[in-house]
C-alpha cells in the first residue's frame, strides 16, 4: 500500500509518542531502582546499587518471587496436560454442542478477573470447603492459562489436518504410537508457545490471586502491592518491579519468535 | 488367480449422500487396477474404506480372503500413497521410510538396509538425509511411494497420486509406476480421473458414476466396447448418436457411439458408393482445432448431432484442414467401428466435446 508522505509522517509520529506513552513510565521504574534518593527526587541525584542488594537480602520479596515461580510452573503444567488434551478431543470427536464447550473453555481468558476471583473464591471456602492457599492459586490460574495451551494446540491440529495421522496409522503404527512420533513432535512448538505464554499470564497475575491466596501466601505482585505503599520498602518495590518487567518480558518474546520461526519452516515445507 | 481384495455388498453414506452404493468387486493378486470417474463418484471413497480411514455403511471387506472389514488402517496389510504424500515434515527421508518398520519393530540394521534398497527402487538412492522441504514434488512422491513399498504389502493403494505433478513428469511416473508394479509384484489399485492415466497403466479399470462401477474392463475394451454413453464420454472423446439421427445416419433405433479417428471426411464429391458396410453423414466443418500431432474437426450433422473427426497430421494436410473451416463435408466410417450402447443414460455434461473433466481432486466428504 502506497501512503503519501504527509500521512506517513503523521503515522511515524503516533507510533513514538504510543511508544514513548507506554515504555517512558516503565523506564522510569528501572532507573528508579538505581535512585539513591529513597523519595525518588528527580532527576536522580546519584545512582546506587543499594536497593537492588537491599531486595536481594528481603526475605520477603525472595519467598514471593519463589512462591510466583512455583506457582506458575504448575499451573502451565496442569494447562498443558488438560489444554491439549481438550484440543485434541475437540477434534477427534463432533458432539452436539461443541462449540459451545469451546466456547467455554475460552471464556476465562475474557471474564474479569474480580469476578473468577470472588466466584472461586466461595467455591473454594463454601462448596469445597478448603483453605485458601497455594493450591488454590495455581488451581486458579490454570484456569485461564489453559487458553493459551488450547488456542495454540488447536490452531495448530487445525493446520495440520488429519492426513499425517492416517499416513501413520496406515503404516502400521498404533493410536498412541501414532500420538509419540507423528502428532506430539508437531505440536511441540505450539505446546511450547502456549506454555511461555501460559507462565507470562500466571506470573504477574494479581486480581485472580488476591482472592485465593488467602492471607498465608503472597506471590511477587501481591508482595508488592502490599510494600507499594509503606515508605521504607518504595526503593525495594521498584527494584523488584524492574526484574517483574525483565522476567514477563523474555518468555513473550521468546513465544513470539517461537511462533514466526514456525511460520517461516511451515511456509518452507508446505 | 487368488484374489487380493473382495467387496461384497460395499455401500458408505455420508447423511442422504449414498457415496458408494452396494458395491461387489474382486480384484485380482498382481494386478494394476484402476478406479476412474470424475468427482464424487465414490472411487476415492472405496479406497479409503479398504484401507480402514472409513467404516462402510454395509457390506464386507476381505483382503486376501480375510474378513478386515471392522479392522482399524493399522490392523490391515495394506499400504496408501496419499494425494498430497503426507510425508512426515519433522523427519529424514530415511526417517519416513523406515517409519512402518520402526513401528513394527524390525531391527535398526533389517530396516536400514530395506529402506535403502526401497529408495533404489524409486531411485531415489543417496537421498535418505534430505529433508522433505528440500524435495521436489516429483521426488515427495517417489518418496512417499518408497515409504509404503518398503512394507511389502499386499496391497497397495493410491490416491490419485500423480495430481500434483506437471503433465512431463506424470507422463514418465506413469511408465515408472508400472514398472515398479511388475517389479514388485503387488497388487495396485489406483484412483484417477484421468483416462489417459488409466488407460495408460492399468489391467483392469473400473468406470465409477454416482457411487456405482458403470463398467468394469480391460482398458482396450473400455474404449473400444464402451457399455454406456456415461463411459464412452468419460474415456475418451465420444460421438454420441440417438434418436432421429441415429435412424436417419445408421438406418436403425438406439443409441451409437463412434470413435473420432475412425470417422474419415471427405470432400461432397467423393461420396463412396452405396455398400452397405458403411455408414455416411453430411455436414459442415464448425471448427478445426490444431493439437500438434493431430487435429480435431468439430462437424454439424445436417441430421443434427455434432461429432468430431480426429486426423492425424502425418503428412502437411493441415493447411488444406484448416481451410475447411465452415465447408460441407461428408463423414465416412465403417459400420464395424459403430459401438451401440446398452442403456439410455444420460451422456455426462460437456463430455462429448472431447474435454477431459477439469476438476483436480474428489471432494468426496
Amino acid at each position: 500500500m502506497k501512503l503519501s508522505p504527509g500521512l506517513r509522517a503523521v503515522l511515524r509520529v503516533f507510533t513514538v509518542l504510543l511508544l514513548v506513552i507506554i515504555y517512558t513510565p516503565l523506564l522510569l521504574v528501572v532507573l528508579n531502582s538505581f535512585n539513591a534518593s529513597a523519595t525518588f527526587s528527580w532527576p536522580p541525584q546519584e545512582l546506587t546499587l543499594h536497593w537492588w542488594k537491599v531486595a536481594a537480602d528481603s526475605t520477603g520479596a525472595r519467598h514471593a518471587l519463589w512462591v510466583s515461580i512455583q506457582v506458575a510452573l504448575l499451573a502451565t503444567l496442569i494447562s498443558l496436560v488438560l489444554g491439549t488434551m481438550a484440543s485434541l478431543a475437540m477434534r477427534r470427536t463432533r458432539f452436539f454442542g461443541r462449540n459451545v464447550v469451546s466456547l467455554l473453555i475460552i471464556l476465562p481468558i475474557a471474564l474479569p478477573g474480580i469476578v473468577t476471583g470472588i466466584a472461586l473464591n466461595n467455591a473454594f471456602r463454601t462448596v469445597l470447603g478448603l483453605e485458601l492457599g497455594f493450591l488454590t492459586i495455581v488451581v486458579a490460574h490454570a484456569t485461564f492459562c489453559i487458553v493459551t495451551v488450547f488456542n495454540n494446540v488447536q490452531a495448530r491440529l487445525q493446520r495440520l489436518g488429519t492426513n499425517f495421522e492416517q499416513a501413520s496409522m496406515d503404516l502400521g503404527a498404533g493410536r498412541w504410537t501414532t500420538f509419540r512420533l507423528v502428532t506430539f513432535p508437531m505440536l511441540r512448538s505450539a505446546l511450547l508457545a502456549g506454555a511461555l505464554l501460559a507462565f507470562g499470564l500466571s506470573f504477574d497475575e494479581i486480581v485472580v490471586t488476591t482472592f485465593t491466596a488467602g492471607s498465608q501466601q503472597q506471590t511477587l505482585p501481591i508482595w508488592i502491592f502490599n510494600n507499594l505503599f509503606r515508605p521504607n520498602q518504595a526503593p525495594v518495590v521498584n527494584v523488584v518491579a524492574a526484574v517483574l518487567v525483565l522476567l514477563s518480558a523474555i518468555p513473550i518474546y521468546l513465544a513470539q519468535r517461537l511462533s514466526s520461526g514456525v511460520t517461516q519452516s511451515a511456509a518452507a515445507a508446505p | 488367480m487368488p484374489t487380493a481384495i473382495s467387496l461384497r455388498g460395499l455401500s458408505k453414506h455420508f447423511g442422504d449422500v449414498k457415496a458408494v452404493d452396494d458395491l461387489d468387486l474382486d480384484i485380482a493378486d498382481g494386478e494394476f487396477f484402476s478406479m476412474l470417474g470424475p468427482s464424487g463418484s465414490g472411487k476415492t471413497t472405496v479406497l479409503r474404506l479398504i484401507a480402514g480411514f472409513e467404516q462402510p455403511t454395509a457390506g464386507r471387506i476381505e483382503l486376501g480372503g480375510k474378513d478386515v472389514t471392522g479392522r482399524p488402517p493399522f490392523a490391515r496389510d495394506v499400504n496408501t500413497v496419499f494425494q498430497d504424500y503426507a510425508i512426515f515434515p519433522h523427519m529424514s527421508v530415511r526417517q519416513n521410510v523406515e517409519y512402518g518398520l520402526r513401528v513394527k519393530r524390525v531391527p535398526r540394521a533389517d530396516r536400514r538396509a530395506r529402506a535403502e534398497e526401497a529408495l533404489a527402487t524409486v531411485r531415489l538412492e543417496g537421498y535418505g538425509d534430505r529433508r522433505p522441504h528440500q524435495l521436489s514434488g516429483g521426488q515427495r512422491q517417489r518418496v512417499a511411494l518408497a515409504r509404503a513399498l518398503v512394507n511389502r504389502p499386499q496391497v497397495l493403494l493410491l490416491d490419485e497420486p500423480l495430481g500434483a505433478l506437471d503433465l512431463k513428469l506424470r507422463r514418465q511416473m506413469q511408465i515408472e509406476l508400472k514398472q515398479i508394479q511388475r517389479d514388485v509384484g503387488i497388487t495396485f489399485v489406483f484412483v484417477t480421473h484421468d483416462q489417459e492415466e488409466a488407460l495408460t497403466m492399468s489391467d483392469r479399470i473400473a468406470v465409477f458414476n454416482e457411487g456405482r462401477i458403470e463398467q468394469l474392463a480391460t482398458p482396450v475394451e473400455l474404449y473400444e466396447q464402451p457399455a454406456s454413453s456415461f463411459v464412452a464420454g468419460f474415456v475418451g472423446t465420444s460421438n454420441l448418436l440417438e434418436g432421429p439421427v441415429a435412424r436417419d445416419v445408421v438406418g436403425s433405433d438406439g443409441q451409437f457411439v463412434v470413435r473420432p479417428e475412425k470417422v474419415s471426411m471427405l470432400a461432397p464429391a467423393d461420396a463412396p458408393a452405396e455398400d452397405g458396410e458403411h455408414c455416411v453423414a453430411r455436414g459442415t466443418v464448425r471448427e478445426v482445432v490444431y493439437l500438434g500431432a493431430a487435429t480435431h474437426s468439430v462437424v454439424d450433422l445436417d441430421a443434427g448431432a455434432t461429432l468430431t473427426v480426429a486426423h492425424q497430421n502425418t503428412d502437411r494436410s493441415i493447411d488444406a484442414a484448416l481451410e475447411r473451416r465452415g465447408q460441407q463435408v461428408l463423414l465416412v466410417w465403417s459400420r464395424d467401428s459403430l459401438v451401440p450402447l446398452g442403456g439410455n443414460d444420460a451422456v455426462p455434461a460437456g463430455s462429448t466435446t472431447g474435454r477431459q473433466p477439469s476438476s483436480p481432486e474428489e471432494n468426496t466428504p
